[in-house]
């Protein structure tokens, strides 16, 4: 068996007075890079960020699992409410993840739900951080289906969860990449994406107050498939249009997931971004 | 290419294994024409082609033919690549029973993008 890099921990992680069991991967050493992953699956989508030399030398790269996804629990008690995720807790996670872990200034890379929670980072904690990438990042998204199917006793959630990631992706992608994407949507806890979702579709409208965010104090990067139609390049644009210093680059013939369902061409897209980053 | 769906998908048990358990007549439109697909465990049974007097459905997918066109290119530009794409873009109705259209999402996915191969 050929190892990699990467090696996975477990942490006692006490946020909003509640104890969570929580897991991350981490690979590299030097400027800390903390990766989100996006609603309803895992750090896993990071594999090939976490396994690349080049980005590594330069990089401590952590990808943590967000409570009730992945490796990480949900805390005791969970079977008696709802998860639903909000901007506050979401941004509060973040914040005390890095702290709790000693990452000084980071960069903080997110897709999709972590696109648009860098939004948010760069309007309340830009002078804590060193950049923020932000895949598939749009300021809203406008609901188009009906996400309560995704967590209902009579469809198998998994099964319905993955059918929904597995078409956002670019049919140009790698076959065997895309179905591993899917496969870590299939894993997730019942109720796990819908509730990630409250934040992406009802509650996380940033669109009134991007306009402030000032690049300036902490630069901006943007960088979104064409293949997404939940993110889409058009919706990035419209964040872009608002955020002066933005950087904005469309990933040719990808899709929502970047990072998992084509590393090799997310990584040619990615390393000039974190080179850039290192060298200011 | 409706009428090619029996031979694209049983052919495939890639395919066939995602309808397992799915015994269902749902509707396919393009445009004015309406089409009936009946499934047998993820086979297709048989594909009727309409205009149908009182029949039932489970589950109806409505496009233009226009749509369906670009849906069926063998690479597909992007927003035309999935049903959902259609969907964000207001291009694709579904109707009746979302429960079941939604158990069995992949296989319908996999099922209507098939003639992208032929």
């Amino acid at each position: 068996m050929k190892l990699e890099q990467i090696t996975g921990k477990y942490g006692e992680f006490d946020f909003q007075k509640k104890r969570f069991r929580l897991y991350f991967e981490e690979a590299g050493s030097g400027i800390p890079l903390l990766c989100l992953h996006t609603a309803g699956s895992d750090g896993r989508q990071y594999r090939a960020v976490l396994n690349d030399p080049e980005i590594t030398r330069r990089y401590r790269v952590v990808a943590f699992d967000m409570p009730w996804h992945g490796k990480s629990s949900p805390p005791a008690g969970w079977q008696n409410d709802d998860y639903r995720l909000t901007t506050g807790m979401y941004t509060e996670m973040i914040m005390e993840f890095a702290r709790a872990m000693k990452l000084e200034r980071p960069v903080v890379m997110g897709c999709s739900i972590g696109g648009r929670i860098v939004l948010d980072l760069a309007l309340k904690h830009a002078r804590e951080l060193r950049a923020l990438v932000g895949l598939q990042s749009g300021a809203f998204v406008e609901r188009y289906y009906d996400s309560s199917w995704l967590d209902h006793p009579e469809v198998h959630g998994g099964r319905a969860c993955g059918a929904v990631a597995y078409g956002l992706m670019s049919p140009l992608s790698p076959e065997n990449e895309r179905w591993e994407t899917v496969w870590h949507y299939m894993q997730g806890g019942p109720g796990v994406f819908t509730g990630d979702l409250h934040f992406y579709q009802v509650e996380g409208d940033i669109r009134g107050r991007i306009g402030e965010i000032d690049t300036s104090v902490c630069p901006l990067y943007l960088l979104t498939g064409e293949y997404d139609y939940s993110a889409s390049p058009r919706d990035t644009e419209a964040v872009v249009a608002r955020v002066k210093g933005a950087k904005f680059t469309v990933m040719k013939g990808l899709g929502h997931f970047p990072m998992s369902e084509n590393p090799e061409a997310f990584l040619g897209y990615l390393r000039p971004v974190l080179a850039e980053i290192a060298a200011r | 290419m409706i009428e090619k769906l029996p031979d694209l998908v049983n052919a495939d048990p890639a395919i066939v294994r995602w309808g397992r358990r799915m015994n269902e007549t749902f509707m396919v439109e393009v445009g004015d024409a309406q089409y009936l697909l009946t499934v047998d465990n993820g086979r297709i049974e048989k594909v009727e082609k309409g205009p149908f007097v009182q029949r039932t459905w489970r589950f109806a997918i409505r496009a233009k033919k226009d749509a369906w066109e670009k849906f069926w290119q063998k690479t597909p530009a992007p927003g035309w690549h999935d049903l959902f794409g259609l969907l964000r873009r207001g291009d694709v109705a579904f109707e009746g029973d979302q429960r079941v259209l939604m158990a069995y999402l992949q296989y319908v996915k996999l099922v209507l993008a098939a003639p992208r191969k032929a």
